[in-house]
């Protein structure tokens, strides 16, 4: 046999889309389409001759499972989708919203079943879609942590068991005996989460859910999550976070359109994805307008690169650039200039500030910002300058970007961090 | 020789419907979940009413003093030589737990519907649990029931042992009639509209307010194709005797129930993969 944990072959779901799928149909809309349906059947018989119709869960022709929607009002949330998952991987699932990464946790915890396809999970599974399902408002934190343990698959003696290790864990103790509904949303989603830690499947489904919680609490699960890990738990885990991905996680899948179109390191797989949706704004930001004459313009928007530039847009992590901008402020007195770094999607890195000038007379205004070091890990970025009022970020007057990327040629692993830095070593024997 | 993989459990999840015999293994492995569902209902039922549980009896018994004075007094409805406010406090417990269980298993899925989105589990269970529920209340009505007989010197017999036979099987017409509802209410929410309106019918539909023996032979043992009909008769038979053992009538019955329990079972699975993406 082998360690395989989960198994994945042509796995596919259709969702209906339209007007139909907004909500439940009535009976009325029922009961006129199956007076109708014979009819329609009639008519179509005759269009065709005698040739019957293949049945709809036959595979289509490629061109109609596009992910996008077909003519006939189905999408394919996931598309022929096929991967296997050793035991005790952690596996992060990235992508854009609608990518298909969630229909694949609904399916391999079988809250809804696929068109086609199959999937096999050797060992128990845990999933966990979303934090505190099932909490009744109305009920103590005691009586919800045993409905959840239930609703997600655990015995009465199991929590029974775990029970104090929970609440120590969720860190509400003296709450444990209050409903719910007084509950801090916080407080709220450390309960939820700590049920769920406590379930010790095998194999393990997150959803997003780590996005909430406080810093100090997210730590906590992150490092619960490992050592689950480290006991041979397998994780597959949908996020956004890409850090995450990249500390935690020792491989990612990137879904697009219900397939997945990058599969293996997890720093690999970021850039890949990164890189996509770059390419993505770079050809919405070329249908922007230009702004009307008239309006603050950031017309002149250089980048010199400095030192440690392996390509016009490649920079190595301590790469230096200088910035040079200029622009138009008829309607301002005076003006800030900003420098950002952001990832591909927008999260911003670091942000400068010049002070606030007077725009001049002519009612141009330039600028000249130097960076010694970007510091920043593998990765793809946007570099932003822009023009702002006094009120600074709140109120970007004209703003322009630049994609780049970050590669490091040491290629060194960088596990666990959000910046890149170096330090001077001297190492020797101790005294 | 044992392989260690093999004795992990392996899941398939494939297109298509259920196997029935999984259905059950299912069902009992997920049995601590339908006893914390049940126990969720019945914890939440009385919160922040004033009332609280006065209203188990409040229902049936103000019911009764209505019906006494339409049926029994005025109208004189016969009441099989059984004083009448007891005759129909006594058809009204029944049908009360059945009334109220079905109610509560028909919208169960659609009311349990964050549930069925986000976690697996065996979606019978839903429309099971709320069934237990009105057994307290039940029970608590059954006291003042027991109340009133000794009022009216009545005495129950032997047949009383069959009560717990009678009261699981208005549960089971309950179940078997809410299974097929609550899985049409999560494709059609016209459902949930019927279900007040059906439950007033079906009152009337029912021996609770007049006897059957109202009816000649064989419409009465007919009758019994109203599986409430059975339920009603026999439960009042089983505590206060009477000229009419429900025999015929109450075999129709059970055999009413029992068709639509595995019509409703059949359905129920054949709608369950959808569920999740209709609800």
């Amino acid at each position: 046999m082998n360690n395989l944990a989960i198994r994945v072959e042509n796995l596919s779901k259709r969702y209906r889309i339209g007007a139909r799928q907004a909500g439940y149909k009535t009976l009325r809309e029922s009961l006129t389409s199956a007076f109708t349906a014979p009819f329609r059947r009639l008519q179509r018989t005759g269009d065709r001759g005698r040739k019957t119709e293949p049945p709809s869960s036959a595979p289509g022709p490629r061109s109609s499972v596009s992910g996008q929607p077909s003519t006939d009002g189905y999408i394919w949330a996931l598309k022929d989708l096929s991967f296997e998952i050793k035991s005790g991987e952690v596996v992060g699932i990235i992508g854009r919203n609608g990518a298909g990464k969630s229909t694949l946790l609904k399916l391999l915890s079988r809250v809804t079943r696929p068109t086609r396809g199959r999937a096999e999970i050797y060992g128990r599974v845990g999933s966990l879609l979303e934090v505190g399902t099932g909490f009744h408002p109305e009920l103590t934190g005691r009586e919800n942590t045993y409905l959840n343990g239930a609703i997600l698959g655990m015995s009465r003696a199991e929590i029974d068991r775990k029970f104090d290790e929970i609440v120590a864990f969720a860190e509400i103790e003296e709450f444990i005996d209050t409903p719910v509904k007084h509950y801090s949303s916080g407080m709220y989603v450390r309960l939820g989460f700590a049920v769920a830690a406590h379930l010790e499947p095998s194999v393990l489904l997150v959803d997003e859910v780590l996005a909430v919680g406080d810093a100090p609490f997210w730590t906590k699960s992150i490092n619960r999550i490992r050592e689950l890990q480290n006991q041979g738990m397998t994780v597959l885990l949908v996020t956004h976070n890409m850090w995450l991905v990249q500390t935690a996680c020792v491989r990612a899948i990137c879904l697009e359109k219900g397939e997945a179109v990058a599969d293996g390191s997890p720093l690999h797989v970021i850039q890949t994805y990164q890189h996509r949706v770059a390419a993505l704004l770079d050809t919405r930001s070329q249908r922007d307008d230009p702004p009307p004459p008239g309006e603050t313009r950031l017309d002149v928007f250089r980048v010199h690169r400095e030192r440690g530039w392996l390509s016009e847009k490649e920079a190595s992590p301590d790469a230096g650039l200088r910035v040079e901008m200029a622009g138009e402020c008829p309607h301002h007195p005076a003006v800030k200039f900003l420098i950002r770094v952001t990832s591909s999607d927008g999260l911003p890195y670091f942000t400068v500030y010049s002070d606030l000038h007077a725009v001049p007379p002519g009612k141009r205004i330039a600028c000249e910002a130097s960076i010694p070091h970007l510091m920043l890990l593998p990765g793809e970025y946007l570099l932003w300058g822009a023009i702002c009022s006094a009120e600074g970020e709140d109120n970007l007057l004209a703003q322009q970007r630049l994609p780049f990327s970050v590669t490091d040629a040491a290629s060194t692993v960088h596990k666990y961090g959000l910046f890149w830095n170096r330090a001077h070593w001297r190492v020797g024997q101790s005294e | 020789m044992s392989i260690p993989d093999e004795a992990r459990p392996l899941l398939v999840i494939e297109a298509g419907e259920n196997r029935v015999a999984g259905q059950f293994r299912d069902l009992w492995a997920y049995r601590d979940l339908l006893y914390f569902l049940a126990w969720r209902d019945f914890k939440v039922r009385y919160k922040q009413t004033v009332l609280g549980a006065a209203w188990a009896v409040l229902q049936p018994f103000l019911t009764m003093i209505v019906f006494s004075i339409f049926f029994g007094y005025l109208a004189k409805i016969p009441s099989d030589g059984i004083s009448y406010p007891v005759f129909a406090y006594c058809g009204l417990l029944p049908w009360s737990l059945f009334a109220h269980a079905l109610g509560e298993s028909s919208n169960s899925l659609v009311n349990n519907q964050q549930l069925l989105t986000k976690v697996y589990f065996p979606r019978l269970i839903v429309p099971i649990a709320p069934l237990f529920v009105g057994l307290v209340d039940f029970a608590v009505a059954f006291a003042v029931l027991l109340a009133l007989m000794a009022y009216y010197g009545l005495v129950p017999g032997p047949a009383g042992f069959l009560l717990p036979f009678f009261i699981g099987l208005a549960l089971a017409t309950a179940l078997a009639v809410g299974i097929w509802l609550s899985a049409l209410n999560v494709q059609y929410r016209d459902v949930r509209y019927t279900i007040p309106f059906l439950t007033q019918l079906w009152l009337f539909a029912t021996p609770v307010a007049y006897p059957s023996s109202l009816l000649p032979e064989p419409w009465r043992s007919l009758y019994g194709l109203n599986p409430m009909a059975g339920v009603v008769e026999g439960f009042r038979w089983a505590l206060l005797g009477g000229a009419s053992s429900p025999g015929p009538q109450l075999a129709v019955s059970i055999l009413a129930v029992l068709v639509l329990l595995l019509g409703g079972l059949w359905y129920f699975n054949r709608m369950e993969q959808t569920f999740a993406d209709v609800v």
